[in-house]
């Protein structure tokens, strides 16, 4: 049973698949998260693969500054996800509402509705962050396992330390 | 004897215990060839076995009532049927015990894509709809190519067994059934040029879309049980006959593995075709080929 538990914890370390969704972003974000499975940065070699169906997913890459529109579509998507499932929110849209702060449309930040796991901020941020990001969301899945997420909102930052 | 040699062959070899980690490794060998292609590393060696154990680990969507146990039934019947075509291979020479024939391993194959096909309809999802309409229309299209290159096959050498064909030499008819059983190959395994029913982009993969955690799981082991079978179906015909047992297997799974690697590569070269397209390029261009061969065993059978 051990032996089976830590089996589980390696193959979710190493098998994060993705469901991407756009809450309101201007398309930057969109656009790193594809590019870091493009040859440059190949996010595949760490089993990263973009799922269509969120039930397929493991994680749910966040981005764009909450609209109202996009609240019921966040929570329906998110529980769609079945579990064991963690959150990345991509860019500084969905951490801090970035330069749409007050704006009578938004709803955000993103950790106002679901449990955030991982920010990864930069507007946009690189791949290497992104894939950086996601992989630490791996490993906080892989850990946390069947258990409920910490609705804490300061978890893990992804220091943005990549050299341009 | 007679049992246990068909047990060993059924849960051994080529049965389970090398059909699922062949599976596996058949579908590692399709993502690093699509990789290797677009010029990126591609994942490790043992992805697809870190996704099946993952996936057993994720829970299900509450289901209930019949549809929730059909959509519980379909993927161990994709898997059983496939894993049960698999077994029916005839790698070892005169093994003895179960002889299954062509038309049962035909049936075997059909029937992972029939549980594709009630599985979406059963998910009442749009998208898993629109991907059972779609691969009902598909395999329409390429299973007339696909029987008339079977018959061909057993009439132009008078028989349906699959340890006589293993053993018979190749004719040269038999080598253009092969021909056409390779063109259908790559829509009876949804890759690439005619991947519609599982199209990710449009219909977030079809008849697959409600489907989580372990039953995924199963519909993955099913697709690359599906891989084993069907390149083993064309190992099978096209391998020489070698009396010696290791031998006879190690240039069977290097036939198969040719075939996968052939196969990837076309689905990384290629982008999806429409529907329409799709089912005009198997019923106009590939269906002359097929009549063509089954009419030239036909006439070859009168003759002789």
């Amino acid at each position: 049973m051990k032996l089976w538990n830590k089996l589980m914890c390696y193959s979710r370390r190493h098998s994060p698949w993705l469901f991407h969704m756009n809450a309101g972003s201007c398309n930057g974000c969109d656009i790193e998260l594809v590019a870091s499975l493009t040859p440059r940065y190949d996010a595949e070699q760490l089993g990263v693969r973009l799922e269509g169906s969120p039930r397929h997913a493991d994680i749910l890459c966040i981005t764009g500054p909450v609209t109202h529109n996009a609240v019921n579509a966040i929570k329906t998507v998110y529980d769609q996800v079945c579990g064991p499932k963690a959150v990345v929110a991509i860019g500084s849209c969905p951490a801090t509402t970035n330069v749409f702060i007050d704006s009578r449309t938004l709803d955000g930040p993103l950790n106002k509705h679901i449990p955030v796991d991982v920010f990864v901020p930069g507007c946009p941020p690189r791949p290497d962050a992104i894939i950086q990001g996601v992989a630490k969301a791996a490993a906080i899945l892989a850990e946390r396992g069947m258990n409920p997420p910490v609705t804490d909102l300061a978890i893990a930052a992804v220091s943005a330390e990549v050299r341009p | 004897m007679n049992l246990t040699t068909a047990l060993a062959r059924l849960l051994i070899f080529p049965g389970l215990l090398f059909a699922v980690p062949a599976a596996w490794f058949f579908l590692w060998v399709e993502r690093k060839a699509v990789a290797l292609m677009q010029g990126r590393v591609g994942p490790p060696f043992m992805q697809p076995f870190y996704d099946f154990i993952k996936l057993l680990g994720k829970s299900t969507p509450p289901r209930s009532g019949v549809s929730g146990l059909l959509m519980k039934a379909w993927p161990l019947i994709a898997v059983s049927s496939a894993a049960g075509a698999v077994g029916l291979l005839p790698v070892l020479p005169s093994s003895g015990g179960f002889q299954g024939d062509l038309i049962l391993l035909l049936a075997l194959l059909e029937l992972p894509s029939m549980c594709i096909i009630a599985a979406g309809f059963s998910s009442r999802s749009i998208f898993g709809e629109i991907g059972s309409a779609r691969e009902a229309v598909l395999s329409v299209a390429y299973n007339v190519v696909f029987l008339l290159a079977i018959v061909s096959i057993a009439a132009s050498q008078h028989t349906f067994s699959l340890e006589a064909l293993a053993v018979l030499p190749a004719s040269p008819l038999r080598w253009l059934g092969i021909l056409a059983i390779l063109v259908c190959l790559p829509a009876k395994l949804h890759l690439n040029p005619f991947s519609l029913p599982n199209a990710e982009q449009e219909i977030y993969s079809g008849p697959m879309v409600e489907y989580a955690g372990p039953e995924l799981a199963m519909w993955e082991l099913s697709h690359g049980l599906e891989w084993v079978a069907a390149t083993g179906l064309v190992a099978t015909l096209a391998a020489p006959h070698i009396t010696l047992v290791w031998l006879a297997a190690l240039v069977f799974v290097g036939f198969m593995l040719a075939i996968v690697l052939m196969l990837s590569t076309l689905a990384s070269a290629t982008a999806r075709l429409a529907i329409d397209t799709t089912v005009r390029f198997y019923w106009q261009c590939t269906l002359i080929f097929a009549v063509l061969a089954i009419s030239s065993a036909l006439f070859m059978r009168f003759r002789s």
